[in-house]
């Protein structure tokens, strides 16, 4: 498995691609009705390269693609496949004719076997019968050339999340793909699962896979790509080597405006973190202080306390127990042992409505599942949790209503800045801070975010972590989840460390992020959990 | 404050070292469902005299040859996800149609081929409706339901007794085989399709299809399936199921009627349930459903070897299976989530 740390350098030359694209989009141009999604863009993609497509949400990544696989046909401009001018009616046709697409979320089917999944659609066949033996056997050379060692036999469902989403891009190039477009294909994968990933991705690369590659993890885009196109709004920014392009140059590429926001979270979150230690955050009496609290089969018993104030970090692996942990503190899963007190009073949180009695709210890692209403507008969803909290007896008055949407819109700079907007046609950005903002309006005293950040932009990953530091100042405590770890250690006065769902350390603010990945990589439970009291 | 936090040891399951259990979970409902067939046939031959005999166990077919075909096309919807509630209204309305246009006149080979064309019509239909406009297959199967009993009684509201020579040979021939047992050709007709529909879902990519829709209809979309098609064939295979078997119950009755097998669909249903399919779809057998036809005909047998209780007891025990299977396939699939 190759180490993630020892950042493989593209080998000398290759970005400097030779020969002709395989892929060469021109002078795209792709409106909706009302919307213009892309505007003259070009790009163009080089057999043997990893390109990675950048851009905030709504730059128009998901389009350019859908436009190159078929599911859009442009409304100008022309994509030519090795040199022959081609329009795909769909994602089946630019399969076939090598252009295959591995989504973000893994579009298999978990009811069958793994070499079914590979080769559903194009199994061996003898006499019209499939042939299973060769289908198996087919699947297991391919998923053997790909290093990967897991039973062809075996039923999906029964893997891990990762090993689906490597079983789908086995399918991917199982046909032989020329262009592989990987579309966040980490955004669920932890540390490992992405090297194993990168280790694939190389190997087909080294092949002479073009491979076209999005992702929000600046760092990942890094280690793996050779070259970048940035979009901006709809249009071409730049197409650029990516060592030529330094993080900040990208960046500003990205957002088109000054790191400003950023900077001005850096220093607000290290304001409130003073101010915290000034006020000695961790000896006030804590908020919430939970003994002994674990669930069989979830966490282990872990001990806890957030005062008012402070942000608490989770920090760890996916499937550490992150979630878990904030589950039980919010009372959607039981806990089987251990209490809770708040204000130094035993709670019983059994259910989520038992915790925002309390005073606790929690925004999930899962936003289309078990957030937003995607088919309510802004303003219902809004005032959701009040109105819950409030009884159905007790409406709110229209009035009230108003004022609240319009307030909390404008300090959370959702877009579009209309109330009536249906909540499922906003950006991954705007969805969060709708829901934000219905906890906000309840205005609890413990705010637990799970991964508030993860698949946005940089420019509302900034407000949503400049909000944080803000809400910590003004009194509120929060316990944030992110799985990048820089957030946690920049935002977090104290970083609790999780590993295999058990809390193995507690770090102080100051905590680098080095430091929390060692803990993560190496904590054992045994010497590596010397302690840093806060 | 100095906590030092007790983990557990690393004991992550190897992924590729995992073997595979001697009984696949998937096909533990089918065992279970076969199991139990030999425990209620051997609760019969323990409590009744002459229970124990090969022509018990083949009536057990030729009393339920139409409802076995209705299942296997029932399992192809289920499969997918989807429900046919229609089929019991289009076997009433294969009889009509066979005795009807027989009565008029028309050669038996003719009959037939009109009765699974109306069948397959019918569920072609249902089935574009269900795809194209993206509705419940419950509402549309229900529309069609309605529809094929209505159109009975617009033949007619008489029962129509058949006369042909040729569906009388089928009532009344029977195949010997060893042992003094007979069958009749029914049950030849039913169990070919058995074989065909295992052969078809197991191996073809049309069946494979069917599974991986069930799986998950999206994906199946996006892997490049020919999802569309794959539905409505799906239907219309439930349709040609209805009116085959509406064909073998109007040679089992002999007589056509608006009123023949009402609510047999359920039976249909409850059989592939029972059989483990999951309602879900995406996981079971058609192997399964004959079982669970099996299972539904032998408490039937063995209410009328007891003699005293009412039919009805019938469909209390099949009440009871069915709850008693869904809460089992809910534990399985609880489990394995």
């Amino acid at each position: 498995m190759t180490d993630t740390s020892s950042t493989t350098v593209a080998p000398a030359g290759r970005p400097g691609v030779s020969g002709d694209p395989v892929v060469a989009m021109q002078a795209i141009t792709m409106e909706f009705p009302g919307v213009r999604a892309l505007e003259d863009v070009d790009f163009r993609l080089f057999p043997g390269e990893v390109h990675a497509l950048m851009g905030e949400n709504g730059a128009g990544k998901s389009t350019l693609i859908k436009v190159l696989t078929g599911v859009y046909t442009a409304t100008a401009g022309t994509t030519e496949l090795r040199g022959e001018r081609i329009a795909f009616s769909g994602p089946a046709e630019a399969q076939a004719s090598g252009v295959s697409t591995v989504y973000q979320e893994v579009n298999l089917c978990p009811n069958l076997s793994v070499a079914e999944n590979i080769l559903l659609g194009r199994e061996p066949r003898r006499l019209g019968s499939i042939d299973m033996g060769a289908t198996r056997s087919r699947a297991a050379e391919l998923l053997r050339r790909m290093g990967l060692d897991i039973d062809p036999g075996s039923i999906l469902a029964e893997h891990p999340i990762a090993i689906q989403q490597l079983v789908a891009i086995a399918r991917a190039v199982a046909v032989d793909a020329q262009v592989l477009i990987l579309d966040e294909p980490t955004s669920s994968l932890d540390q490992d699962e992405v090297a194993e990933l990168f280790r694939i991705m190389r190997h087909l690369r080294d092949e002479g896979v073009a491979i076209l590659f999005v992702s929000h993890f600046l760092e990942q885009v890094y280690e793996i790509a050779d070259r970048m196109t940035v979009l901006r709004n709809g249009r071409l920014v730049g197409e650029h080597l990516t060592r030529d392009l330094t993080r900040l140059q990208l960046v500003s590429a990205m957002i088109g405006r000054e790191l400003g926001v950023l900077e001005e979270v850096e220093r607000l979150a290290a304001d409130a973190a003073d101010a915290a230690e000034v006020t000695g955050g961790g000896d006030r009496a804590p908020l919430l202080e939970a003994t002994g609290l674990g669930r069989r089969g979830s966490i282990a018993p872990f001990d806890l306390r957030i005062a008012a104030g402070e942000v608490v970090g989770l920090a760890g692996l996916l499937g550490s127990g992150r979630t878990e942990l904030a589950r039980l503190l919010f009372g959607a899963d039981r806990a089987d042992s251990g209490e809770v007190r708040v204000d130094g009073r035993v709670v019983s949180l059994r259910t989520p409505r038992s915790a925002i009695a309390s005073g606790i709210a929690f925004c999930s890692e899962d936003r289309k599942g078990e957030g937003i209403l995607a088919d309510l507008s802004i303003r219902d969803n809004l005032v959701l949790a009040m109105q819950a909290a409030r009884g159905w007896a007790r409406p709110i008055p229209r009035r009230t209503k108003d004022e609240l949407v319009e307030k909390w819109m404008t300090a959370l700079d959702i877009r579009p800045k209309n109330p009536d907007a249906l909540v499922g046609k906003l950006s991954g950005g705007n969805q969060q801070k709708v829901l934000l903002a219905r906890w906000l309006v309840t205005r609890p005293r413990l705010l637990i975010l799970d991964e508030p950040t993860r698949g946005i932009d940089i420019g509302a990953k900034a407000q949503i972590q400049k909000l944080v530091a803000e809400l910590a100042a003004e009194g509120m405590a929060v316990v944030y989840i992110s799985a990048e770890l820089e957030e946690v250690a920049r935002l977090a006065h104290r970083v609790v460390v999780l590993k295999d769902r058990a809390k193995v350390a507690e770090l102080d603010g100051s905590a680098s992020v080095d430091e929390i990945m060692a803990l993560i990589a190496t904590a054992d439970g045994d010497v590596r959990t010397e302690q840093v009291a806060s | 404050m100095t906590t030092t936090v007790p983990t557990r040891p690393d004991t992550l399951p190897e992924q590729s070292s995992r073997r595979r259990p001697v009984v696949p979970g998937r096909v533990l409902p089918v065992v279970s469902t076969f199991v139990l067939f030999v425990l209620l046939f051997g609760v019969g031959s323990v409590r009744y005299e002459g229970f124990t005999s090969g022509q018990v166990f083949a009536n057990l077919f030729i009393d339920n040859a139409f409802l076995i075909v209705l299942a296997v096309g029932m399992t192809f919807v289920i499969l997918t996800g989807g429900i046919d509630l229609s089929v019991g209204a289009v076997v009433a309305l294969s009889t009509m149609v066979a005795a009807a246009t027989l009565r008029a006149g028309l050669p038996a080979p003719v009959v037939i081929l009109l009765v699974l064309a109306v069948g397959t019509g019918l569920g072609v239909v249902m089935g574009l409706v269900i795809h194209h406009f993206e509705l419940q297959p419950f509402i549309v199967t229900l529309a069609g339901m309605f529809l094929a009993r209505g159109l009975c009684f617009v033949i007619g509201v008489e029962s129509i007794s058949i006369k042909d020579p040729f569906f009388r040979a089928l009532a009344t021939g029977t195949i010997d085989l060893p042992g003094g047992v007979t069958i009749t050709w029914s049950v030849v007709i039913a169990l070919v399709i058995v074989a065909v529909a295992a052969w078809v879902l197991h191996r073809t990519r049309f069946g494979r299809t069917i599974y991986a829709i069930g799986g998950s209809e999206s994906s199946a979309t996006l892997m490049g399936l020919p999802v569309a098609r794959v539905k409505v064939m799906a239907y219309a295979i439930s349709g040609l199921c209805a009116s085959i078997a509406g064909l073998l119950f109007s040679v089992y009755m002999l007589s056509g009627y608006g009123l023949h097998a009402v609510g047999m669909e359920l039976d249909a249903i409850a059989s592939v349930v029972i059989g483990g399919t999951l309602l879900s779809g995406g996981v079971g057998y058609v192997l399964g459903s004959l079982l669970g036809v099996l299972v539904l005909g032998v408490i039937q047998t063995l209410i009328s070897f007891q003699g005293t209780l009412s039919s009805w007891w019938t469909k209390i025990a099949i009440g009871t299976l069915l709850l008693l299977f869904i809460v089992m396939q809910r534990l399985f699939t609880r489990r394995n989530a």
